[in-house]
């Protein structure tokens, strides 16, 4: 496989497509969690029970299309090796749960891999649509309209009181999770990230890592999402979530031209730093490739960096995570190998740029 | 510095365990993590639900004073469908089908008003074929409350029409309750 080869299947398609205000969201995401109203959850059913679900998204969806959700995919958790199963973890179309219940999960995904529908997580049905950049009211409006194609043949576990009726009480009401993946460098180093962080968590939004719950911000990137499910509409929860996304943008706007007037000489030091990592390392730990990634980035969108193209973060960062460099080299390799190969890739893709 | 199991490879892992209040510090290697067990829990993340089940025990036990009582309480209250009990629903902080919501209502407000800032009561989408007539009764939920606001406004106009639409829609529910009378 050559690496191109290899980066077309690693980048989903609607990944390539710029969104708005993309210099700093790099995508914007909504789950809705949804259940079948007469059998038990995942934690408490019968596996018979599950596997009928199983067969029954198989037979009814498979192959099926709903608007630009072309052609669902349908796999089966139980037929992945460990490696593919981490690799649909690393791009965000399953969630690590959904890799561990092997039996009876899977997902339907979508030509684009715009559109996933986890099976058997928590819940009976994890709906996820993503959008790239900043659109988390398209991505809500187009999950809703999946959601009710997908209601024309499944009974909901619904409750007028309650609302959609989850597994953990977290989700209940609306079941869902909007969230905004965002680049902050410059929120980052003038650490004004730190004291923000806490007033946006008032605010009933949550900041995480890239990879959800309990991870850490790698290559400054955060990912925003609401918290409370119950009680506000899902509109209502988007356009909270949009404003506290809307002021961080221009925060972080302005926090790069600061530090473009007042220190730009040390910060195009960083950059090329960066990217002489990049170029020329033979090994990387992944913590130090996020760091670089983020600085090219960054050094990009300020201008500083040229003929260098900006998808290069999305793509790395995905690229470079263990599960698809194991699947690049096509067996499992230990934690030393992975940062050789790691370098290796990322000098790769810098050659492929000139 | 050297991983304290194997003492070959870096530590490259970096924690405080606390057992039985004993506090120690670990620094361990990704491969004796793993094999040591050390990383059980580390992909589920050591999420929000260990948090959750925290603060519906410390809620039961505000809630009810007398000792026997609560213990009785929570044995007998049991799911029908799923057999789940709700010490167990506490213990997991999942419920086991929707048929628990109804089980364990009488105790679901409190917890609810904890995790989601106050609210007990969904206020969001209505399924669209399922919903039936739950979207009128929305609809017309809507308006009251736009109505009320207009006034508070003193947009006379604009409430007139509401008013009207709030009219419309109740006569329709009359009609069709008329029809299925006949």
């Amino acid at each position: 496989m050559t690496l191109r080869q290899f980066m077309n299947e690693a980048i989903s398609p609607w990944m390539r497509k710029d969104g708005p205000d993309s210099d700093i969201v790099l995508s914007s995401r909504i789950r809705l969690a949804r259940n079948f109203a007469n059998i038990p959850y995942p934690i408490a059913a019968d596996p018979k029970d599950l596997e009928e679900i199983r067969s029954f998204f198989q037979e009814k969806y498979e192959g099926q299309t709903y608007g630009v959700y072309k052609d669902l995919a349908f796999v089966s958790i139980r037929d992945l090796s460990a490696i593919e199963k981490r690799v649909l973890v690393e791009k965000h179309l399953i969630s690590p749960l959904l890799a561990k219940q092997s039996e009876v999960a899977a997902v339907l995904i979508s030509e684009n891999e715009q559109v996933s529908l986890m099976i058997n997580e928590e819940d009976h049905i994890r709906l996820q649509l993503y959008f790239p950049g900043f659109q988390i009211t398209e991505a809500l409006q187009q999950a809703f309209e999946f959601d009710d194609w997908l209601e024309e043949k499944i009974n909901y576990a619904f409750d007028e009181k309650r609302g959609y009726l989850t597994s953990c009480p977290t989700n209940v009401g609306t079941g869902m999770r909007a969230s905004v993946m965002m680049h902050l460098p410059a929120l980052v180093l003038t650490k004004q990230i730190n004291r923000m962080i806490p007033a946006i968590n008032q605010l009933g939004l949550v900041v995480r890592g890239i990879y959800g719950e309990g991870s850490e911000a790698q290559g400054n990137i955060f990912q925003i999402s609401n918290q409370i499910t119950l009680g506000k509409s899902e509109e209502d929860i988007v356009a909270d979530l949009q404003s506290v996304v809307k002021q961080l943008i221009e925060q972080e706007r302005y926090a790069r031209q600061r530090i473009m007037e007042q220190s730009k000489d040390q910060l195009e030091d960083r950059i090329f730093r960066s990217y002489g990592v990049l170029a020329y390392a033979r090994i990387l730990e992944s913590k130090e490739a996020a760091t670089c990634l983020s600085n090219v980035r960054l050094g990009i969108d300020v201008g500083l960096l040229k003929n260098v193209s900006r998808n290069i973060l999305n793509e790395l960062m995905i690229l470079t995570q263990p599960g698809f460099l194991q699947h690049y080299a096509k067996k499992t390799l230990a934690a030393s190998e992975r940062d050789q190969l790691r370098a290796s890739l990322i000098r790769q893709r810098l050659q492929l740029e000139e | 510095m050297q991983c304290q199991e194997c003492h070959k490879r870096p530590a490259t892992l970096h924690f405080t365990q606390v057992i039985q209040g004993q506090k120690m510090e670990v620094h361990v290697c990704n491969v004796c993590a793993k094999e040591k067990g050390y990383m059980n829990y580390s992909e589920d993340g050591y999420s929000l639900h260990h948090l959750l089940s925290g603060l519906f025990n410390f809620d039961t036990s505000s809630l009810s004073n007398p000792h026997t009582e609560s213990y009785h309480q929570t044995k007998d209250l049991q799911c029908p469908k799923c057999e789940m009990t709700f010490s167990q629903f506490k213990q997991v902080g999942k419920f086991g089908c929707a048929i628990c919501y109804e089980t364990f209502n009488d105790r679901l407000d409190s917890i609810f008003r904890r995790v989601h800032a106050g609210n007990v009561k969904h206020n969001g989408k209505i399924p669209k074929r399922q919903g039936g007539d739950l979207h009128k009764k929305k609809q017309l939920e809507d308006l009251k409350l736009h109505l009320k606001k207009l006034i508070e406004n003193e947009e006379f106009e604009e409430a007139a029409k509401v008013r009207d639409q709030i009219k419309a829609l109740n006569q329709e529910d009359g009609q069709a309750e008329a029809g299925d009378q006949s």
